[in-house]
């Protein structure tokens, strides 16, 4: 008896171990961004080598970093990444390239329809799905309820940038280091760009016309740097033009700001009694519009790609499915909780009654239904992309276009002079790419 | 010889070189402080850091999320085997040209020192081509002879200086008593050497360890050194005070004990020639 | 003195380093400028029709091209003259009979075991913040307003943290050659009554001054392609205040993969930076022959 258990038990061992070694063959490079969310889903990544046999390497990065190392890497078909973590703005742009390998052919437990159709729409090209957002986010206004109350204002669940102003007004008490509003400065695309061109397409604005033509010369980019420049000026905290979102991020989270317009995610940290000492006293609301139809906020989706040199594409795309499926978020839910999963992606999420109760939920998704990256502006424009250019050129633009304004912010030089300057960089390298004589 | 300092004086001597010393390096006593403390306490104001409680979380963080032996280990290859492989180059050259100085010797050695001022960001994508196509992107053999090159330079004309010094005429001796070259250099030339070969070893290996640009755009997963390890705690979403500091102690304290108990050596062989 | 044979093994001593850093030198050199030539963006696949100069032209009639020349030579004159200054002092200072000399020493020492971009982080965020840095701490402490470092003083920020860096190895060279200083011949000068400004004026410089062109030589070349520290801290802002020429040609090749103008750029870098060296080596060369 016992050593016909014993014999069972070892030819199970065998077949195991050979199992094991056979599928140990197959190990996948993983490229991505070191976000709170990722180093999560490395953590239980465990679970997806063990169900599978298939082995992770991970290669986690600053998002800098990250952008540089994949972009070099698929441009110049370095074949060393078998999934990259790519955002909106490299999707539509690489899959018109063909650089990344569809995932239609996802099975259907996988559930596609599922996928918030904004963020999904960012994601696909010519009806190719080119990649599965991990998690996606809008941007929205964080406010102190206190310093709310203690104002006497009441914050609408939509509010206009008037009311953003009066309430930044209110709520500063520069003496005992709390500012009124806390927004992104530090030169960069992704950073005071995203909130600048959002805040932009609200106030009417747009980075190219229909003949791409840069329009920063318009009066609704001087009314929008304006404005910003006097809310930071008078409500913002010291230091703005250096602050990217971790560093308001921080100040927030020592209640040293009254309002802070930022990325839908940062919810979760905030609201976090572990990091932040204002845990128990944020309130959401949409990001500002000015009654032209269009609000200031984002869309982004961190999202999983495979490039089309993967040695391994169908190992990939089996760890994007597990990674992205329904069933990863249950699996974060049982081990960290409903408010930590990655936000943003799946309307089943939503409307599961669990997930209600996070407090952001509802103002998440709200946020991000508002946000239509292919219709951003007011006006027509020849681009896709809410906070970006989705054009190769953008980084670079971006990137000098923030520039100028983060010195105008600085005081170094004027709001006029920054657009002038603006205008003219941004003539000079789209007739240097072509797009105008 | 040296007069006798006053007690008093050494005191005052003392006070100030000690003050004017953890000034300099109070910023990485900050971080160390830091290292040990939660997310939430260490963005607090400085005396509250100091006296909330100290902790390892960081650390055990830091180590769950990452397999930093690998990292450890790939910059110690890195680093000492580009160095280890740049001597071996250099000792001959730099023995030839302390030795047997031709005329355009200096002019060499200059070109050698200009080869340094390629800005690695202008040839990024050539080197990174070459390496795709020998299929040596993410190895540590790419990074071992492309650092071995960029400091290359420095390792002759640290050695070059620092052979000048060697007094000529004891070479001339043992070649007079019939030594060969080979002879010439095992038994006379390296014992002497030893103290400039040393520290010219030390100062590459930091050198090396600290190259964040090559070592980052070349690598991913298999070959990628402490500086890589250092990109996935940068500015993340999310406070990183903590994690930040724990992870910097982490990748610059191997180098800092090095350099500890080697001080001695490297300070002796850094010459540069400017022993008479 | 030296034979014809010793000659001979001479030159197959130093021909592996010479072929080695000519082939390091002209296959990188040599793609770049092809590269230079081309109209080659990575992230537009497709033909790479031959420009001519139009590459060059537009790096250089970029309006920050001027700032960044300037940026650049500010940065490392500046780090420079703190860190030989600095030195100097420094060195004198370690060289005093004193308690826990080792100590001191490694203390100092330190910083030059960090990575750049730790340094930058640190520096940033811990220090130079004027909300939660400890800069802003002590201002409030001393009832001052915070100063704002990194966008009212970017550049000057930048080279104290990149001269926090280097000041241990302008420290350690100079501590090495005072050290090699004849204590005999400053007594003697003491003797005939010389005070220690005229000493330190007319016998230690002197015998440093070939210390000091080695670490002026070195830094050079290690400056003139500081990177890290800005890419960090200010992203080459505000403006354009912080931005020098290695993150000029950054924002081309690695930002918008302008490999054209990348390269022309790089193309640009190194014949200033040899501009530099020859000037350098004109300047100071001579101390190298004494």
């Amino acid at each position: 008896m016992t050593t016909m258990i014993r014999a069972l038990l070892g030819a199970t061992a065998l077949t195991a171990a050979g199992f094991a070694a056979s599928a140990q063959d197959t190990t996948l490079t993983i490229a991505t961004v070191n976000n709170g969310d990722m180093i999560r889903m490395q953590g239980l990544a465990d679970a997806f080598t063990e169900e599978t046999g298939i082995a992770l390497e991970w290669v986690t990065l600053e998002e800098n970093v990250l952008r540089q190392r994949v972009t070099q890497d698929i441009a110049t078909n370095g074949g060393q990444f078998d999934v990259m973590t790519i955002g909106t703005y490299e999707v539509p742009i690489w899959g018109a390239q063909d650089w990344l390998v569809s995932l239609n052919d996802l099975p259907a437990e996988y559930d596609v329809d599922d996928i918030l159709p904004a963020i999904r729409g960012g994601l696909t090209v010519d009806g190719e799905l080119y990649a599965a957002p991990f998690y996606g986010e809008s941007s929205m206004v964080m406010y102190r309820t206190d310093l709310m109350e203690a104002a006497g204002l009441e914050m609408p669940d939509a509010p206009t940038w008037d009311f953003i102003k009066e309430a930044a007004a209110a709520m500063t008490d520069k003496d005992n280091e709390v500012y009124g509003i806390c927004l992104r400065g530090k030169a960069g695309w992704g950073e005071n760009m995203a909130f600048l061109t959002a805040m932009s397409n609200s106030y009417g604005a747009r980075w190219f016309d229909m003949d791409w033509n840069p329009q920063f010369d318009s009066e609704a980019w001087a009314n929008t740097l304006n404005d910003y420049l006097d809310l930071m000026n008078s409500y913002g905290p010291p230091g703005a033009s250096g602050n990217g979102f971790n560093e308001n991020l921080a100040l927030f989270q020592q209640g040293k700001c009254g309002m802070w317009i930022d990325a839908t995610v940062a919810a979760s940290f905030v609201t976090n009694p572990n990091d932040s000492t204002v845990a128990d006293k944020v309130g959401f609301a949409l990001a500002p519009d000015n009654g032209l139809g269009k609000r200031g906020n984002w869309l982004w989706a961190w999202s999983l790609a495979v490039p089309a040199g993967s040695d391994n594409p169908d190992a990939a795309k089996q760890f994007i499915a597990w990674a992205t499926s329904k069933d990863y978020t249950a699996l974060v839910a049982e081990n960290e909780g409903w408010a930590n999963v990655p936000p943003g992606t799946r309307t089943s999420l939503y409307e599961n009654p669990e997930y209600q109760e996070v407090p952001f939920a509802q103002m998440t998704l709200e946020s991000i239904n508002a946000a239509d990256p292919t219709a951003p502006t007011v006006d027509e424009v020849p681009y896709t992309g809410v906070q970006f250019v989705a054009i190769p050129e953008f980084q670079s633009i971006g990137t000098a276009v923030g520039q100028t304004f983060s010195a105008a912010l600085a005081g170094q030089m004027s709001a006029e002079d920054a657009l002038a300057q603006a205008q003219a960089l941004t003539e000079r390298e789209m007739k240097r790419a072509g797009y105008i004589e | 010889m040296a007069r006798a300092v006053t007690t008093q004086r050494k005191a005052i001597n003392t006070l100030i070189a000690w003050i004017v010393g953890l000034l300099i390096f109070f910023p990485i006593l900050w971080i160390f402080i830091l290292s040990f403390h939660s997310e939430g306490d260490a963005i607090k104001s400085p005396l509250e850091v100091i006296t909330s409680t100290w902790t390892f979380e960081s650390y055990a963080t830091v180590q769950e999320r990452s397999n930093y032996f690998r990292h450890f280990w790939n910059s110690v290859v890195i680093s000492v085997g580009s160095t280890v492989l740049g001597l071996i180059i250099a000792v001959p050259s730099a023995w030839a040209m302390a030795f047997v100085p031709g005329k355009r010797t200096k002019d060499v050695l200059m070109w050698m020192l200009s080869t340094k001022m390629l800005p690695p960001v202008g040839v990024l994508l050539p080197i990174y081509l070459i390496c795709q196509n020998l299929g040596l992107l993410d190895t540590r053999i790419a990074l071992v002879f492309i650092l071995m090159m960029i400091n290359l330079p420095i390792i002759i004309w640290m050695l070059y200086t620092y052979f000048r010094e060697i007094p000529g005429e004891i070479l001339e001796a043992a070649r007079m008593d019939g030594a060969s070259l080979r002879e010439e250099v095992i038994y006379v030339l390296l014992p002497m050497a030893v103290p400039g070969i040393a520290s010219t070893l030390l100062l590459n290996i930091i050198l090396a360890w600290n190259e964040a640009f090559w070592t980052l755009t070349l690598t991913a997963a298999k070959a990628a050194p402490l500086t890589a390890f250092i990109a996935s705690y940068s500015s993340p979403e999310g406070l990183f005070y903590a994690k930040l500091s724990a992870a910097s102690i982490m990748a610059i304290a191997p180098i800092l004990i090095m350099g500890w108990f080697s001080q001695k050596q490297l300070v002796r062989g850094l010459t540069f020639g400017a022993v008479k | 003195m030296a034979t014809k044979a010793s000659r001979t093994a001479a030159r197959a001593m130093i021909s592996p380093s010479v072929i080695l850093l000519l082939g390091w030198m002209l296959i990188p050199l040599g793609l770049t400028i092809y590269f230079s030539l081309l109209r080659y963006n990575l992230l537009m696949p497709g033909a790479r029709p031959f420009v001519g100069w139009e590459n060059y032209e537009f790096f250089i009639t970029n309006p920050a091209f001027t700032t960044a020349l300037i940026n650049t030579l500010l940065l490392v004159g500046g780090v420079l003259l703190i860190t030989v200054i600095g030195g100097v002092l420094l060195a004198l200072l370690l060289n005093l009979e004193m308690w826990g000399q080792g100590i001191v020493r490694i203390l100092v020492i330190a910083p030059f075991f960090v990575m750049p971009t730790v340094s930058a982080l640190v520096w940033k965020n811990m220090f130079m913040n004027p909300v939660n840095g400890l800069f802003g701490y002590l201002a409030k402490g001393l009832g001052l307003e915070p100063f704002d470092f990194l966008s009212q003083a970017p550049l000057a920020s930048i080279i104290g943290i990149v001269s926090w860096q280097w000041l241990p190895f302008a420290t350690l060279i100079l501590l090495t050659a005072i050290q090699s200083l004849d204590s005999e011949q400053l007594e003697a000068a003491e003797m005939d009554g010389a005070g220690p400004f005229s000493r330190f004026f007319y016998i230690t410089l002197p015998h440093l001054a070939r210390a000091i062109t080695v670490v002026v030589l070195i830094q050079t070349i290690f400056l003139l392609s500081i990177f890290a520290e800005i890419f960090v801290t200010t992203n080459g802002g505000p403006g354009n205040a912080s931005t020098n020429l290695t993150f000029l040609i950054y924002k081309e090749s690695l930002l918008s993969f302008d490999v054209g103008a990348g390269s022309a750029g790089g193309v640009i870098a190194i014949i200033l930076a040899n501009i530099v060296a020859i000037f350098l080596m004109r300047m100071i060369g001579k101390n190298l022959d004494a």
